[in-house]
Protein backbone atom coordinates (compact mmCIF):
# COMPACT_ATOMS: atom_id res chain seq x y z
CA UNK A 1 0.00 0.00 0.00
CA UNK A 2 2.70 2.51 -0.35
CA UNK A 3 0.58 4.87 -3.84
CA UNK A 4 0.72 8.48 -2.51
CA UNK A 5 -2.24 9.92 -0.80
CA UNK A 6 -4.80 10.64 -2.81
CA UNK A 7 -7.06 13.88 -1.99
CA UNK A 8 -10.39 14.25 -2.75
CA UNK A 9 -11.54 17.70 -2.94
CA UNK A 10 -12.36 21.12 -5.07
CA UNK A 11 -9.44 22.76 -6.27
CA UNK A 12 -8.90 25.44 -3.30
CA UNK A 13 -7.79 25.94 0.01
CA UNK A 14 -11.01 25.24 2.15
CA UNK A 15 -11.11 22.27 4.65
CA UNK A 16 -8.30 20.81 2.65
CA UNK A 17 -5.88 22.64 2.76
CA UNK A 18 -4.25 22.59 6.48
CA UNK A 19 -4.22 18.60 5.11
CA UNK A 20 -2.06 19.35 2.56
CA UNK A 21 0.28 21.79 4.57
CA UNK A 22 1.02 18.78 6.64
CA UNK A 23 1.49 16.07 4.46
CA UNK A 24 3.92 18.71 2.68
CA UNK A 25 5.87 19.54 5.92
CA UNK A 26 5.97 15.61 6.34
CA UNK A 27 7.45 15.53 2.76
CA UNK A 28 5.10 13.45 1.92
CA UNK A 29 4.02 13.09 -1.60
CA UNK A 30 0.51 13.38 -2.29
CA UNK A 31 -2.20 13.48 -5.84
CA UNK A 32 -5.49 15.26 -6.15
CA UNK A 33 -8.41 14.36 -7.78
CA UNK A 34 -10.31 17.68 -8.02
CA UNK A 35 -14.16 17.72 -7.92
CA UNK A 36 -15.33 20.09 -10.57
CA UNK A 37 -18.93 19.40 -11.04
CA UNK A 38 -21.90 18.35 -8.49
CA UNK A 39 -21.52 15.15 -10.72
CA UNK A 40 -18.17 14.34 -9.57
CA UNK A 41 -19.48 14.63 -5.92
CA UNK A 42 -22.60 12.88 -6.69
CA UNK A 43 -20.04 9.82 -8.15
CA UNK A 44 -17.96 9.66 -5.19
CA UNK A 45 -21.35 9.42 -2.99
CA UNK A 46 -22.58 7.20 -5.19
CA UNK A 47 -19.20 4.81 -4.51
CA UNK A 48 -19.89 4.84 -1.09
CA UNK A 49 -16.25 6.16 -0.50
CA UNK A 50 -17.57 9.42 1.37
CA UNK A 51 -18.09 7.66 5.12
CA UNK A 52 -20.76 10.65 5.63
CA UNK A 53 -21.03 11.96 1.76
CA UNK A 54 -18.98 14.45 3.12
CA UNK A 55 -15.41 15.74 1.68
CA UNK A 56 -12.42 16.28 2.68
CA UNK A 57 -11.70 12.56 1.75
CA UNK A 58 -8.18 11.09 1.48
CA UNK A 59 -6.78 7.71 0.28
CA UNK A 60 -4.28 6.85 2.53
CA UNK A 61 -2.42 3.32 3.36
CA UNK A 62 -5.29 1.79 2.28
CA UNK A 63 -7.98 3.84 3.97
CA UNK A 64 -10.52 6.40 2.36
CA UNK A 65 -10.54 8.79 5.04
CA UNK A 66 -12.83 11.41 6.14
CA UNK A 67 -12.96 14.19 8.77
CA UNK A 68 -10.28 16.98 8.55
CA UNK A 69 -9.23 16.03 12.47
CA UNK A 70 -9.09 11.97 11.93
CA UNK A 71 -6.67 13.22 8.14
CA UNK A 72 -4.65 15.23 10.16
CA UNK A 73 -4.17 13.43 13.16
CA UNK A 74 -2.99 10.51 11.22
CA UNK A 75 -0.70 12.02 8.83
CA UNK A 76 0.67 13.33 12.22
CA UNK A 77 1.32 9.91 14.05
CA UNK A 78 2.29 8.39 11.07
CA UNK A 79 5.26 10.79 10.41
CA UNK A 80 5.92 12.00 14.20
CA UNK A 81 4.34 14.81 14.47
CA UNK A 82 2.54 14.24 17.13
CA UNK A 83 5.35 14.67 20.19
CA UNK A 84 6.54 11.71 22.41
CA UNK A 85 3.84 10.77 24.82
CA UNK A 86 -0.14 11.54 25.79
CA UNK A 87 0.63 14.54 27.70
CA UNK A 88 2.80 16.36 25.07
CA UNK A 89 -0.24 14.77 22.59
CA UNK A 90 -2.56 16.92 24.40
CA UNK A 91 -0.80 20.27 24.46
CA UNK A 92 -0.36 19.81 20.63
CA UNK A 93 -4.64 18.97 20.49
CA UNK A 94 -5.02 21.87 22.23
CA UNK A 95 -2.98 24.05 20.73
CA UNK A 96 -4.39 22.46 17.13
CA UNK A 97 -8.12 23.35 18.20
CA UNK A 98 -7.43 26.70 19.36
CA UNK A 99 -5.60 27.29 15.91
CA UNK A 100 -8.85 25.82 14.40
CA UNK A 101 -11.47 27.36 16.42
CA UNK A 102 -9.76 30.88 14.53
CA UNK A 103 -8.78 29.15 11.17
CA UNK A 104 -13.08 28.43 10.97
CA UNK A 105 -13.55 32.06 11.16
CA UNK A 106 -11.56 32.63 8.33
CA UNK A 107 -12.63 29.70 6.46
CA UNK A 108 -16.42 31.03 6.72
CA UNK A 109 -15.50 34.32 5.43
CA UNK A 110 -16.36 34.04 1.86
CA UNK A 111 -19.97 32.66 2.55
CA UNK A 112 -20.13 35.54 5.07
CA UNK A 113 -22.91 37.52 3.39
CA UNK A 114 -21.77 41.26 1.75
CA UNK A 115 -23.35 43.03 4.79
CA UNK A 116 -22.02 41.17 7.24
CA UNK A 117 -18.31 40.96 5.92
CA UNK A 118 -17.29 43.76 7.59
CA UNK A 119 -18.01 42.81 11.33
CA UNK A 120 -16.80 39.37 10.70
CA UNK A 121 -13.59 40.68 10.00
CA UNK A 122 -12.89 43.07 12.94
CA UNK A 123 -14.06 39.52 14.99
CA UNK A 124 -10.91 37.82 13.13
CA UNK A 125 -8.70 40.48 13.87
CA UNK A 126 -10.11 40.78 17.23
CA UNK A 127 -9.82 37.13 18.48
CA UNK A 128 -6.40 37.01 16.79
CA UNK A 129 -4.40 39.81 18.69
CA UNK A 130 -6.23 39.73 21.49
CA UNK A 131 -7.03 35.89 22.35
CA UNK A 132 -4.88 33.74 20.06
CA UNK A 133 -1.55 35.19 19.24
CA UNK A 134 -1.10 36.33 22.68
CA UNK A 135 -1.45 32.43 23.82
CA UNK A 136 1.06 31.23 21.63
CA UNK A 137 3.46 34.29 22.00
CA UNK A 138 3.07 32.87 25.50
CA UNK A 139 3.92 29.55 24.93
CA UNK A 140 7.00 29.93 23.01
CA UNK A 141 8.17 33.25 25.30
CA UNK A 142 7.55 30.35 28.72
CA UNK A 143 10.22 27.72 27.13
CA UNK A 144 12.34 29.45 24.94
CA UNK A 145 12.42 26.50 22.45
CA UNK A 146 12.35 27.06 18.33
CA UNK A 147 8.48 24.57 18.51
CA UNK A 148 5.66 25.12 20.40
CA UNK A 149 5.82 21.13 21.64
CA UNK A 150 8.42 19.00 23.04
CA UNK A 151 11.58 21.04 21.54
CA UNK A 152 10.48 19.28 18.39
CA UNK A 153 8.08 20.06 14.99
CA UNK A 154 5.10 18.58 15.36
CA UNK A 155 1.32 19.25 13.87
CA UNK A 156 0.62 22.89 16.00
CA UNK A 157 3.81 24.30 14.27
CA UNK A 158 2.39 23.54 10.82
CA UNK A 159 -1.18 24.54 11.42
CA UNK A 160 -0.12 27.87 13.58
CA UNK A 161 2.72 28.62 10.67
CA UNK A 162 -0.46 28.35 8.14
CA UNK A 163 -2.55 30.56 10.10
CA UNK A 164 0.14 33.05 10.54
CA UNK A 165 -0.34 33.40 6.75
CA UNK A 166 -3.77 34.01 6.42
CA UNK A 167 -3.37 36.76 9.21
CA UNK A 168 -0.64 38.20 7.16
CA UNK A 169 -3.35 38.06 3.47
CA UNK A 170 -5.89 39.76 6.09
CA UNK A 171 -3.67 42.43 8.14
CA UNK A 172 -0.17 42.44 7.53
CA UNK A 173 -0.21 44.06 10.36
CA UNK A 174 -1.31 41.98 13.10
CA UNK A 175 1.83 40.10 13.68
CA UNK A 176 3.82 43.12 14.29
CA UNK A 177 3.94 42.81 17.96
CA UNK A 178 4.33 39.39 18.46
CA UNK A 179 8.55 38.62 17.85
CA UNK A 180 8.21 35.20 18.87
CA UNK A 181 5.59 34.22 16.22
CA UNK A 182 7.16 36.14 13.48
CA UNK A 183 10.56 33.85 14.19
CA UNK A 184 8.49 30.74 14.40
CA UNK A 185 6.79 31.78 11.24
CA UNK A 186 10.16 32.30 9.55
CA UNK A 187 12.09 29.39 10.99
CA UNK A 188 9.58 26.77 9.77
CA UNK A 189 9.01 28.44 6.58
CA UNK A 190 12.76 27.83 6.42
CA UNK A 191 12.44 23.94 7.01
CA UNK A 192 13.07 22.48 3.46
CA UNK A 193 10.03 20.48 2.59
CA UNK A 194 8.04 23.84 4.03
CA UNK A 195 9.97 25.78 1.83
CA UNK A 196 9.88 24.09 -1.45
CA UNK A 197 5.69 23.88 -0.37
CA UNK A 198 5.84 27.90 -0.24
CA UNK A 199 7.20 27.99 -4.07
CA UNK A 200 5.31 28.77 -6.87
CA UNK A 201 4.10 25.90 -8.35
CA UNK A 202 3.71 23.58 -5.30
CA UNK A 203 0.06 21.99 -4.44
CA UNK A 204 -0.48 24.81 -2.29
CA UNK A 205 -4.07 26.59 -2.67
CA UNK A 206 -4.37 30.47 -3.63
CA UNK A 207 -6.66 32.71 -2.08
CA UNK A 208 -10.48 31.88 -3.04
CA UNK A 209 -11.50 34.03 -6.23
CA UNK A 210 -15.06 35.06 -7.20
CA UNK A 211 -15.04 32.46 -9.70
CA UNK A 212 -13.99 29.66 -7.99
CA UNK A 213 -16.51 29.98 -4.90
CA UNK A 214 -19.49 30.17 -7.34
CA UNK A 215 -18.40 27.18 -9.17
CA UNK A 216 -17.87 25.58 -5.10
CA UNK A 217 -21.24 26.70 -3.65
CA UNK A 218 -22.47 24.87 -7.12
CA UNK A 219 -20.66 21.84 -6.04
CA UNK A 220 -21.87 21.95 -3.08
CA UNK A 221 -25.56 23.20 -2.96
CA UNK A 222 -24.64 26.56 -0.82
CA UNK A 223 -26.95 29.42 -1.35
CA UNK B 1 -0.81 14.68 41.19
CA UNK B 2 -2.89 11.93 41.85
CA UNK B 3 -5.64 13.65 42.72
CA UNK B 4 -9.13 13.23 40.94
CA UNK B 5 -9.39 15.07 37.90
CA UNK B 6 -11.71 17.93 38.27
CA UNK B 7 -14.05 19.36 35.32
CA UNK B 8 -14.85 23.22 35.17
CA UNK B 9 -18.03 24.16 33.60
CA UNK B 10 -21.82 25.20 34.23
CA UNK B 11 -24.36 22.64 35.23
CA UNK B 12 -25.62 21.46 32.18
CA UNK B 13 -24.76 19.13 29.56
CA UNK B 14 -23.23 21.69 26.65
CA UNK B 15 -19.41 20.66 25.84
CA UNK B 16 -18.60 19.21 28.88
CA UNK B 17 -20.67 16.47 28.96
CA UNK B 18 -19.29 13.79 26.48
CA UNK B 19 -15.97 14.26 28.34
CA UNK B 20 -18.48 13.40 31.92
CA UNK B 21 -19.22 10.47 29.53
CA UNK B 22 -16.09 9.05 28.64
CA UNK B 23 -14.73 9.43 32.30
CA UNK B 24 -17.35 7.58 33.25
CA UNK B 25 -16.98 4.92 31.11
CA UNK B 26 -13.58 4.27 32.49
CA UNK B 27 -14.28 4.09 35.57
CA UNK B 28 -12.98 7.48 36.58
CA UNK B 29 -14.10 9.35 39.16
CA UNK B 30 -14.16 13.23 38.74
CA UNK B 31 -14.96 16.43 40.82
CA UNK B 32 -17.07 19.20 39.06
CA UNK B 33 -16.55 22.65 39.97
CA UNK B 34 -19.63 24.81 38.66
CA UNK B 35 -19.21 27.92 36.83
CA UNK B 36 -22.67 29.95 38.21
CA UNK B 37 -22.03 33.44 37.50
CA UNK B 38 -19.53 35.52 35.61
CA UNK B 39 -17.36 36.70 38.56
CA UNK B 40 -16.72 32.33 38.96
CA UNK B 41 -15.91 32.64 34.83
CA UNK B 42 -13.89 35.93 34.88
CA UNK B 43 -11.93 34.56 38.26
CA UNK B 44 -10.78 31.36 36.12
CA UNK B 45 -9.62 33.95 33.60
CA UNK B 46 -7.84 36.14 35.45
CA UNK B 47 -5.99 32.94 36.99
CA UNK B 48 -5.02 32.30 34.12
CA UNK B 49 -6.32 28.78 34.27
CA UNK B 50 -8.03 29.33 30.98
CA UNK B 51 -5.49 28.76 27.63
CA UNK B 52 -8.18 30.20 25.39
CA UNK B 53 -10.45 31.97 27.94
CA UNK B 54 -12.70 29.37 27.61
CA UNK B 55 -14.40 26.39 28.85
CA UNK B 56 -14.80 23.57 29.37
CA UNK B 57 -11.31 23.24 31.09
CA UNK B 58 -10.57 20.01 33.28
CA UNK B 59 -7.75 19.65 35.65
CA UNK B 60 -6.29 15.74 34.89
CA UNK B 61 -2.66 14.55 36.01
CA UNK B 62 -1.42 18.28 36.40
CA UNK B 63 -2.28 19.80 33.50
CA UNK B 64 -4.91 22.59 32.97
CA UNK B 65 -6.47 21.26 29.60
CA UNK B 66 -8.76 23.03 27.30
CA UNK B 67 -10.84 21.88 23.92
CA UNK B 68 -13.14 19.15 24.49
CA UNK B 69 -11.21 17.02 22.10
CA UNK B 70 -7.54 17.68 23.36
CA UNK B 71 -9.80 16.35 26.56
CA UNK B 72 -11.11 13.95 25.58
CA UNK B 73 -8.16 12.23 23.37
CA UNK B 74 -6.25 12.39 26.46
CA UNK B 75 -8.76 10.62 28.42
CA UNK B 76 -9.31 8.11 25.77
CA UNK B 77 -5.51 7.38 25.37
CA UNK B 78 -4.79 6.96 29.01
CA UNK B 79 -7.50 4.86 29.49
CA UNK B 80 -7.13 2.43 26.42
CA UNK B 81 -10.19 3.29 24.59
CA UNK B 82 -8.43 4.41 21.52
CA UNK B 83 -7.61 1.35 19.46
CA UNK B 84 -4.46 -0.43 19.33
CA UNK B 85 -2.70 1.12 16.49
CA UNK B 86 -2.65 4.19 14.03
CA UNK B 87 -5.21 2.99 11.69
CA UNK B 88 -7.69 2.08 14.36
CA UNK B 89 -7.47 5.53 15.99
CA UNK B 90 -7.76 6.93 12.66
CA UNK B 91 -11.21 4.69 11.90
CA UNK B 92 -11.92 6.15 15.86
CA UNK B 93 -11.43 9.48 15.11
CA UNK B 94 -13.75 9.61 11.57
CA UNK B 95 -16.28 8.26 13.61
CA UNK B 96 -15.90 10.43 16.49
CA UNK B 97 -15.90 13.26 14.00
CA UNK B 98 -19.03 12.05 12.35
CA UNK B 99 -20.84 12.32 15.57
CA UNK B 100 -19.71 15.55 16.94
CA UNK B 101 -20.92 16.77 13.44
CA UNK B 102 -24.35 15.87 14.56
CA UNK B 103 -23.52 16.51 18.36
CA UNK B 104 -22.84 19.88 17.69
CA UNK B 105 -26.32 20.93 15.48
CA UNK B 106 -28.39 18.84 19.19
CA UNK B 107 -25.98 21.66 21.51
CA UNK B 108 -26.29 24.68 19.39
CA UNK B 109 -30.15 23.97 19.41
CA UNK B 110 -30.99 25.68 22.48
CA UNK B 111 -29.67 28.83 21.35
CA UNK B 112 -31.29 28.96 18.26
CA UNK B 113 -34.18 31.99 17.98
CA UNK B 114 -37.37 30.53 18.25
CA UNK B 115 -38.50 31.08 14.55
CA UNK B 116 -35.38 28.55 13.20
CA UNK B 117 -36.38 25.93 15.70
CA UNK B 118 -38.40 24.09 13.98
CA UNK B 119 -36.38 23.98 10.82
CA UNK B 120 -33.50 23.25 12.97
CA UNK B 121 -34.71 19.90 14.84
CA UNK B 122 -36.52 18.74 11.12
CA UNK B 123 -32.58 19.19 9.70
CA UNK B 124 -31.27 17.00 12.55
CA UNK B 125 -33.92 14.04 12.26
CA UNK B 126 -32.86 14.34 8.51
CA UNK B 127 -29.32 14.18 9.26
CA UNK B 128 -29.46 11.19 11.84
CA UNK B 129 -32.22 9.38 9.67
CA UNK B 130 -30.59 9.66 6.07
CA UNK B 131 -26.72 10.37 6.65
CA UNK B 132 -25.41 9.35 10.80
CA UNK B 133 -27.30 6.56 11.36
CA UNK B 134 -26.87 4.89 8.07
CA UNK B 135 -23.43 5.50 8.17
CA UNK B 136 -23.03 3.54 11.77
CA UNK B 137 -25.69 0.80 11.01
CA UNK B 138 -23.59 0.28 8.17
CA UNK B 139 -20.02 -0.32 9.93
CA UNK B 140 -21.82 -2.48 12.52
CA UNK B 141 -23.29 -4.56 9.93
CA UNK B 142 -20.13 -4.78 7.63
CA UNK B 143 -18.23 -7.02 10.77
CA UNK B 144 -21.20 -8.14 13.04
CA UNK B 145 -18.24 -7.21 16.27
CA UNK B 146 -20.30 -5.27 19.15
CA UNK B 147 -18.12 -2.86 18.80
CA UNK B 148 -17.27 0.13 16.23
CA UNK B 149 -13.78 -0.62 15.70
CA UNK B 150 -11.43 -3.45 16.53
CA UNK B 151 -13.74 -5.52 18.73
CA UNK B 152 -12.77 -3.43 21.76
CA UNK B 153 -14.55 -0.59 23.15
CA UNK B 154 -13.55 2.78 22.52
CA UNK B 155 -14.04 6.38 23.13
CA UNK B 156 -16.41 6.48 19.40
CA UNK B 157 -18.40 4.01 21.03
CA UNK B 158 -19.48 6.35 24.51
CA UNK B 159 -19.66 8.84 22.14
CA UNK B 160 -21.99 7.56 19.77
CA UNK B 161 -24.30 6.23 22.45
CA UNK B 162 -24.36 9.35 24.00
CA UNK B 163 -25.80 11.06 20.77
CA UNK B 164 -28.06 8.40 20.70
CA UNK B 165 -30.04 8.86 23.56
CA UNK B 166 -29.99 12.67 22.69
CA UNK B 167 -31.44 11.52 19.29
CA UNK B 168 -33.99 9.46 21.46
CA UNK B 169 -34.68 12.67 23.31
CA UNK B 170 -35.62 14.62 20.09
CA UNK B 171 -37.90 11.99 18.82
CA UNK B 172 -37.77 8.07 19.98
CA UNK B 173 -38.91 7.07 16.80
CA UNK B 174 -35.93 7.76 14.78
CA UNK B 175 -33.96 4.52 15.86
CA UNK B 176 -36.71 2.71 14.88
CA UNK B 177 -35.27 1.22 11.39
CA UNK B 178 -31.78 0.87 12.72
CA UNK B 179 -31.75 -2.89 14.59
CA UNK B 180 -28.15 -3.24 15.01
CA UNK B 181 -27.89 0.49 16.38
CA UNK B 182 -30.50 -0.08 18.81
CA UNK B 183 -29.08 -3.47 20.10
CA UNK B 184 -25.34 -1.57 20.02
CA UNK B 185 -26.94 1.19 22.18
CA UNK B 186 -28.43 -1.56 24.61
CA UNK B 187 -24.94 -3.20 24.77
CA UNK B 188 -22.92 -0.39 25.62
CA UNK B 189 -25.76 0.80 28.13
CA UNK B 190 -25.38 -2.38 30.11
CA UNK B 191 -21.95 -2.40 30.43
CA UNK B 192 -21.51 -1.61 34.30
CA UNK B 193 -19.66 1.86 34.30
CA UNK B 194 -21.98 2.94 31.79
CA UNK B 195 -25.24 1.76 33.40
CA UNK B 196 -24.06 3.28 36.46
CA UNK B 197 -23.70 6.45 34.99
CA UNK B 198 -27.39 6.29 33.59
CA UNK B 199 -28.68 6.24 36.68
CA UNK B 200 -30.40 8.54 38.87
CA UNK B 201 -28.00 10.55 41.23
CA UNK B 202 -25.09 10.14 38.88
CA UNK B 203 -22.98 13.67 37.62
CA UNK B 204 -24.79 12.66 34.22
CA UNK B 205 -26.33 16.03 33.11
CA UNK B 206 -30.14 16.46 32.05
CA UNK B 207 -31.56 18.15 29.00
CA UNK B 208 -31.24 22.05 29.88
CA UNK B 209 -34.35 23.84 31.10
CA UNK B 210 -34.84 27.80 30.42
CA UNK B 211 -33.70 28.85 33.77
CA UNK B 212 -30.61 27.12 33.35
CA UNK B 213 -30.29 28.31 29.96
CA UNK B 214 -30.57 31.88 31.09
CA UNK B 215 -28.11 31.31 33.18
CA UNK B 216 -25.62 29.72 30.95
CA UNK B 217 -26.32 32.99 28.59
CA UNK B 218 -25.68 35.29 31.56
CA UNK B 219 -22.39 33.24 32.39
CA UNK B 220 -20.73 33.75 29.30
CA UNK B 221 -22.09 36.47 27.81
CA UNK B 222 -24.51 35.17 25.07
CA UNK B 223 -27.18 37.59 24.24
Amino acid sequence: MAAKPKLHYFNARGRMECIRWLLAAAGEEFEEQFIESPQDLEKLKNDGSLLFQQVPMVEIDGMKLAQTRAILNYIASKHNLYGKDLKERALIDMYSEGIADLSEMILQLPLCPPNERGAKLALIKEKATGRYLPVFEKVLKSHGQDYLVGNKLSKADIHLVELLYYLDEIDSSLLASFALLKALKTRVSNLPNVQKFLQPGSQRKPPLDEKTLEKAKKIFNIK
Amino acid sequence: MSGKPKLHYFNGRGRMESIRWLLAAAGVEFEEKFIETPEDLEKLRNDGSLLFQQVPMVEIDGMKLAQSRAILNYIASKYDLYGKDLKERALIDMYSEGISDLGEMIITLPLCPPDQKVSKIALIKEKTSNRYCPAFEKVLKSHGQDYLVGNRLSKADILLVEVLYYVDEIDSSLLASFPLLKAFRTRISNLPKVKKFLQPGSQRKPPIDEKALEQAKKIFGIK
